[in-house]
This record gives C-alpha cells, sequence and structure tokens, in this order.
C-alpha cells in the first residue's frame, strides 16, 4: 500500500538563527528511513507526468520503486542513465515547475518529495561506492567543449563515455563554471562539483583552466590547427545586467555576479582570504530570482544585520525555486514586493547610504504573459543601506560571437542553435545552455549539452 | 603553472618579470592586459603587458610592490611558478595610422607607455615620449624610451632626473613650442591621466587613456571594473583598458580605486609581516 500521508517529509535542514550565520549547507538530507517512507507516497501511476516534466526524462517512478525498496545503489544506476549530475540537480533544480509540478499526488496534497530523493540516492551512492572509473579506449576524434559550467561538463561526460578526446577550456582558475562561482556553498557543497570533475578527469577527459576562447584561441584555430573536429560552445550567460539609475556606480554597489564570484570562487568570507570583500551592515539585494536570494543569503551570512530583497513584481511571480524563498524567509531575508528602485543615494564618501525606491501595481499582463508592474504616483520612499546587489539576470558574453566568422547570433546575444541538435549556423559548432538560451536552469543546460553530444557523435561518425 | 624565466629588479619597489605563457605571448597587442593568481589562495589582479617575446614564449610584466599580491609576487625567484596567468584580455590599443603623437608615462605606467611607443616607433610614426617619476631612484626603462623615441623628455617631481616638474607641464610647453599631435597617450596614476586629458581637451587634441580599475575575471562578468565614459557606463575589461580622456569621469574612477583601501593596506602589512619571519 502506498503511504497516503498528504505532506512531503520534511527534510531536515540546520536551524535557520544557526545557518544564517555559517556557509554550511542548509540542507542536511533525508535518512534512509526517511527516503523510503517518501518514496513510498509515489503511486507508481501510469502517465508518468513527472517524467514528461523532467528536462533529461528521468525515469523517476523507477528510481523511486527501487528506493521504496531500499536498493538505493540500483536507485542510482535508474539516475545514472539518464542525468549526469544527480547530487547537483537533486538540490538546484526547480522540481515545483518540472517533475514535482506535474505529479498526480500535488492535486490534492502534496508532490513526492523527488528532488529530496534523487539528493539521496546521489549522496548515498557517493558515500558508499567508490567506483572504478575506467578511461574507454580512445576513438582518435578529437573534440573541444568551451565553458565547464553544468553544459559543457554534461557534453564532455557523454562524448568521453563514448572514447572521444574531449578538452574542455575554462576561463577562470576553476572548473565548474555557475556551479562554483555562482551557487554558493550552503546550497551547492563545491566537493559535489569537485567529485564530478574529478569524474570527468578519470573518463579522460582533459581540463584547460586560464583559457578565454576567442582571445588567447579562437574556435577557427581549435578546427583548423588543433585538430578539433567539433566544438561545443556552453559559455553560459555572464555578463550582469544594471538598471541604469542614479548612483549604481558608487562605491557598495555590487552586480550580484561580482558579489557572488567574490563570495564563492574567490572565497572572500573567509577571514584570511587575499580577496576582499565588503562586509555590510543592511544590504539591498535588487531582484527575484535564485541568484537574488542567493546574494542575499550570503550576505546576511557575511555578518548583515538587515537583507533586503526588491522585487517589482509580487510574491506569485517570483522566478526563484519555491524552497528557496521560503529558506530565505525563515533565515531573516525581509521581502520588498512591488517595489523599484529608481536611485542609489551616496552618503559622505561616495559609498552607498541608501536606495530610493518606489511602490509598484501590477497592470495588464505584458509579454511574458505575467502582470506588467507600473509605478504607483507619489509612493517614493527611501531605505538606508549601505549595499546594493543587482541581481536583474544576465545574458551571454559577446567574447565567442564577436570572434567566429558565420556563427549568428540572437539580437539580444544568444547563439542561435537548432533545438532537436544544438547545432549552430557553422558546421561542425554546436551550442547549449545559457549561451543558447540567457540565464535558464542547470539542469536545462545539461540537457542541452547531452543533446549535442550526441548529434557531435552522429556528425563525426557520418564524415 | 607559468614559470618565471627572468626577474630583474628595476627600482626598490619595481620588478620585472618575463613568464612563460607561449599562447598567450602569441596573441598579445599592446594596450592589452592579463590576469594573474601567485598561489592557490591568492587574489586575482590585473596586470597590463608590458612587451612580450612571441618566439621564446614570454610575456613580460612590470609591477610596483603595492599590495598583498604583487608583494607576494615579488618574493618569487626564476625558475618558480606562478599558480594561474590568464590572457591576453582587454581590446588592443589602437595605433594603426597614427603619424606622429606624444606618449606620456607616469611612474610604473610608464612600463605600459614604453610597449605602446615602441609599437608606433615600430609603425614608423614619430614619437614624443614625455615621461616622469618622483624622483632618480625610481626612474625605469630608459635606455629603452630613448631607443624608440624622435624626442624623450624625462621630468621628476624632485629634479633629479630630467627636469624638475609635471609631465602636463611638458606637454604644454612642446604644444605652446608649436609641435603638433594626431594623438596623446597618457598612461600613469588616474590623477595624471585626469590632468592631461584636461589639457588637451584646451587644444582639442584627441587623447586615449589606459584605466586599470579593481576587476575580478577580467572577461566582462563581474562588473567591477565599470567606468563612466562619455555618461555610459562600460567595463574596462573588455570595452577598454583604452578610453578616450576627454570621456571619462576620472573623479568616479579614482574614487572606486579606493572601494577596498583599508582592507589592502591591512592584507600588505600582514604579508610583509610574514615574509620577515621567513628571514628571522
Amino acid at each position: 500500500m502506498p503511504n497516503m500521508s498528504a505532506k512531503k517529509n520534511e527534510m531536515p535542514v540546520q536551524a535557520p538563527e544557526v545557518r544564517n550565520k555559517n556557509f554550511e549547507e542548509v540542507a542536511l538530507g533525508y535518512t534512509k528511513e526517511q527516503a523510503i517512507d517518501e518514496a513510498q507516497r509515489c503511486l507508481n501511476c501510469k502517465t508518468k507526468n513527472c517524467v514528461a516534466g523532467c528536462p533529461v526524462n528521468i525515469d523517476i517512478p523507477g528510481f523511486i520503486k527501487e528506493v521504496a525498496e531500499g536498493r538505493f545503489e540500483d536507485a542510482y544506476q535508474v539516475i545514472a542513465g539518464a542525468s549526469s549530475l544527480p547530487a547537483v540537480c537533486g538540490r538546484v533544480c526547480p522540481q515545483e515547475t518540472q517533475c514535482e509540478g506535474k505529479c498526480v499526488r500535488g492535486i490534492k496534497a502534496e508532490p513526492v518529495g523527488i528532488g529530496r530523493l534523487e539528493r539521496f540516492v546521489a549522496d548515498y551512492h557517493n558515500e558508499n561506492f567508490k567506483e572504478e572509473i575506467k578511461k574507454p579506449e580512445s576513438n582518435g576524434h578529437k573534440v573541444a567543449v568551451i565553458g565547464s559550467g553544468p553544459a559543457g561538463l554534461t557534453c564532455a561526460g557523454e562524448l568521453a563515455k563514448k572514447g572521444y578526446e574531449v578538452t574542455v577550456f575554462e576561463a577562470l582558475h576553476l572548473a565548474g563554471g555557475v556551479l562554483v562561482y555562482g551557487i554558493p556553498e550552503f546550497r551547492l557543497p563545491k566537493s559535489i562539483v569537485q567529485k564530478e570533475i574529478d569524474g570527468l578527469k578519470a573518463l579522460g577527459v582533459k581540463i584547460e583552466t586560464n583559457m578565454v576562447i576567442g582571445k588567447v584561441l579562437s574556435i577557427d584555430e581549435l578546427k583548423e590547427e588543433y585538430g578539433f573536429e567539433a566544438v561545443f560552445i556552453g559559455s553560459g550567460a555572464g555578463l550582469p545586467k544594471f538598471m541604469n539609475i542614479p548612483g549604481e556606480n558608487l562605491k557598495g554597489v555590487y552586480s550580484a555576479n561580482e558579489f557572488l564570484t567574490r563570495v564563492n570562487l574567490m572565497k572572500s568570507y573567509k577571514n584570511d582570504s587575499d580577496t576582499p570583500i565588503k562586509h555590510s551592515k543592511r544590504v539591498a539585494v535588487v531582484g527575484g530570482g535564485n541568484v537574488a536570494m542567493d546574494a542575499a543569503r550570503s550576505a546576511l551570512r557575511l555578518g548583515a544585520e538587515e537583507v533586503y530583497i526588491i522585487y517589482r513584481r509580487s510574491r506569485t511571480e517570483l522566478p526563484a525555486r519555491a524552497e528557496e524563498v521560503d529558506h530565505a524567509e525563515e533565515e531573516g531575508i525581509i521581502f520588498k514586493f512591488l517595489t523599484n528602485p529608481v536611485e542609489i543615494l551616496a552618503d559622505e564618501n561616495r559609498f552607498v547610504g541608501g536606495i530610493r525606491c518606489v511602490e509598484m501595481e501590477l497592470g495588464e499582463p505584458d509579454a511574458s504573459g505575467r502582470r506588467r508592474p507600473v509605478v504607483k504616483e507619489g509612493s517614493e520612499f527611501e531605505i538606508a543601506v549601505d549595499c546594493v546587489i543587482m541581481a536583474l539576470g544576465t545574458s551571454p558574453n559577446p567574447l565567442i560571437k564577436n570572434t567566429t566568422k558565420g556563427l549568428d547570433t540572437q539580437k539580444w546575444g544568444g547563439i542561435i542553435a537548432e533545438e532537436e541538435t544544438g547545432l549552430t549556423s557553422r558546421e561542425g559548432i554546436y551550442a547549449g545552455g545559457d549561451a543558447v538560451t540567457g540565464a535558464a536552469t542547470v539542469i536545462l543546460a545539461m540537457g542541452a549539452g547531452k543533446t549535442a553530444a550526441q548529434s557531435i557523435h552522429e556528425y563525426i561518425k557520418a564524415k | 603553472m607559468y614559470k618565471i624565466i627572468k626577474k630583474e629588479e628595476l627600482n626598490p619597489t619595481v620588478t620585472r618579470m618575463d613568464i612563460e605563457a607561449p599562447l598567450v605571448a602569441k596573441k598579445a597587442e599592446p594596450g592589452q592586459f592579463i590576469i594573474l593568481r601567485t598561489d592557490e589562495e591568492g587574489e586575482r589582479i590585473p596586470l597590463t603587458i608590458a612587451d612580450t617575446d612571441k618566439t621564446a614564449g614570454t610575456v613580460t610584466i612590470i609591477f610596483q610592490k603595492v599590495g598583498a599580491t604583487t608583494e607576494k609576487l615579488g618574493h618569487l625567484n626564476e625558475g618558480e611558478y606562478i599558480q594561474d596567468f590568464v590572457g591576453p584580455l582587454g581590446a588592443a590599443s589602437e595605433l594603426e595610422g597614427l603619424k606622429k603623437v606624444a606618449v606620456i608615462g607616469g611612474g610604473v605606467g610608464s612600463a605600459i607607455a614604453y610597449p605602446v611607443a615602441k609599437k608606433l616607433h615600430e609603425l614608423g610614426a614619430e614619437v614624443h615620449s614625455i615621461v616622469g617619476f618622483r624622483g632618480q631612484e625610481l626612474v625605469i626603462l630608459e635606455e629603452e624610451f630613448e631607443k624608440v623615441s624622435d624626442k624623450f623628455v624625462k621630468m621628476s617631481d624632485d629634479g633629479t632626473w630630467g627636469t624638475k616638474g609635471l609631465v602636463t607641464n611638458a606637454l604644454k610647453n612642446l604644444i605652446e613650442s608649436g609641435e603638433t599631435y594626431d594623438e596623446v597617450i597618457a598612461i600613469g596614476p588616474v590623477i595624471m591621466m585626469k590632468f592631461v586629458s584636461a589639457l588637451t581637451k584646451e587644444y582639442g587634441i584627441k587623447t586615449i587613456v589606459s584605466m586599470n580599475p579593481i576587476m575580478v575575471d577580467g572577461t566582462g562578468m563581474c562588473g567591477g571594473c565599470r567606468l563612466t565614459v562619455g555618461g555610459e557606463t562600460k567595463f574596462a575589461c573588455v570595452d577598454g583598458p583604452d578610453f578616450d580622456g576627454h570621456l571619462v569621469d576620472f573623479d568616479e574612477a579614482m574614487d572606486r580605486g579606493m572601494m577596498y583601501r583599508p582592507f589592502e593596506q591591512k592584507k600588505r602589512e600582514e604579508t610583509c609581516r610574514l615574509y620577515t619571519k621567513e628571514v628571522q
């Protein structure tokens, strides 16, 4: 008999008043008993809407059935057939709009905790199974992957398993892309990312850090002079957006990219770090996505007394994962909904002294289908803050577009690639992830990396 | 890891290093920069490329020991390695087609002005170099400038090297004496670039400055290096580092450069103490 409890097994977490002062992971993971109990909530229904909701089509009821029966490693093997980064996705996927959003249990009660189960299974595997990864025999074909984020790592892994000699080129000094510079330790421990990267290296994937493709080498040079038969571009969406309001260049205004890179990649939250970060008392984060939540919660952990999230729409439109919003609220982040900044104010030393905002109300739906926020006349007010972090989204870096002739892009900078194959306007050059879609999710980028790997395999085979 | 092939102390605070980085050397052009980290825990700092040897595969950097990272870098020796070295970043200086140029270098900025003067000389332009230091003991690259300059004006704050005075005085004198320039290129402290630009604006001479703000990644990702140029926000790492000196908001740039000053001073003192301990 399935477990008909209306609620998911709660995820054990660090207490909010404890975790908002440290950078350790917030969620602690299910116990075996909790995992089995949660797995038994799955009805193993015929429709399997959850699978359709998963961008990489993991056999979700299949792996959950194994968990329910206590065969955790078998469950892992089911997931591994479709996803190469389950420990990452179990933590960062927006399950509520994907698998769990489609779960039939979710119609009348809470859906099955698919994300929590995926995480449990991946962690169980990582703790209990030390598999010997063997480098497959080389097929003699070389492929270059640009960017070592979720799209690039997935593409590299899939190709390496097929015997390709894959080299990943990373611009920063550390591989992992947004998984290491963007997503904080308390949401995704870096040891998990490192383990995935070590796994790829064991498969024979070469990772070249400090290589800004478009500067040190062009894609054409990779193909013509270095013998790479195909190239996958997974360079992400790294350019920050600003609001173009007065005061944005004051000291103490950060893009979320800069703030999070200093904290995560450069470890400036540690006292002995060589990289500075401003330890602020009152912080305003502008935006409502996961990045805004990450920045706000990082600021709190750096010692801020009050942290605001300023978002121009209402709570229901917040693009962040539901769990992150809940966690942020529990930790004491103050949400200012239907609020938009118009100016950042200076103190006497030209550091941030405050932020002037207006109240908004929701009007008619815009092109995105969301109701458009409009300014309420005469509603200006100020909040005293000493730091402002702009988390307004990002767009693709133009470096590769500008240095690769014949590579077609959208007006906003996204590389144009066929959805079914990842092929760009140039033969042998594929692209996927945020570089194509603009800022999206880890799982979509992984899906695109996987698709492109298959296309590259077919392309090289047919040559 | 990137090997230090050659190290030379140019003066008590300024060091020159040739770093083995063949791919960077092959592509680097005057005006571009690199970012380095000395060790696993190190900070990323940008340094403008002073020279390259494309056959030897080396990139020359010249730096002044002003912070923790440059202090650590200065303690590394020939044969040792730098953890990370990435480049060439930023846009190259646009030097083609210039016929007569005044190249102005101030302090350690002369290290970056020099490759520009050299390239202009190679392109056949008439080069007037105006170079200033606080005093004789801080002079670098004197012979090098001599070789590539049609006119070489030496200035110092205390009069111990060349003429006593500011580089702006020298530039003004040259212009007043009838010299005409297609362009003035000024590289040095922000305050120097500000006053050079103010002067050349009066005479309507196009002026290019090389900005070196605080940055993290150097590829357009963090936006920490943003400047206001002609009322618009620009990123020095990808839109620059060269900008039209008549359009740059220098006061804002100087102010932003001060953001981490207390941290930087503290870090530097800590680092220096570490080295003193080692010696004892």
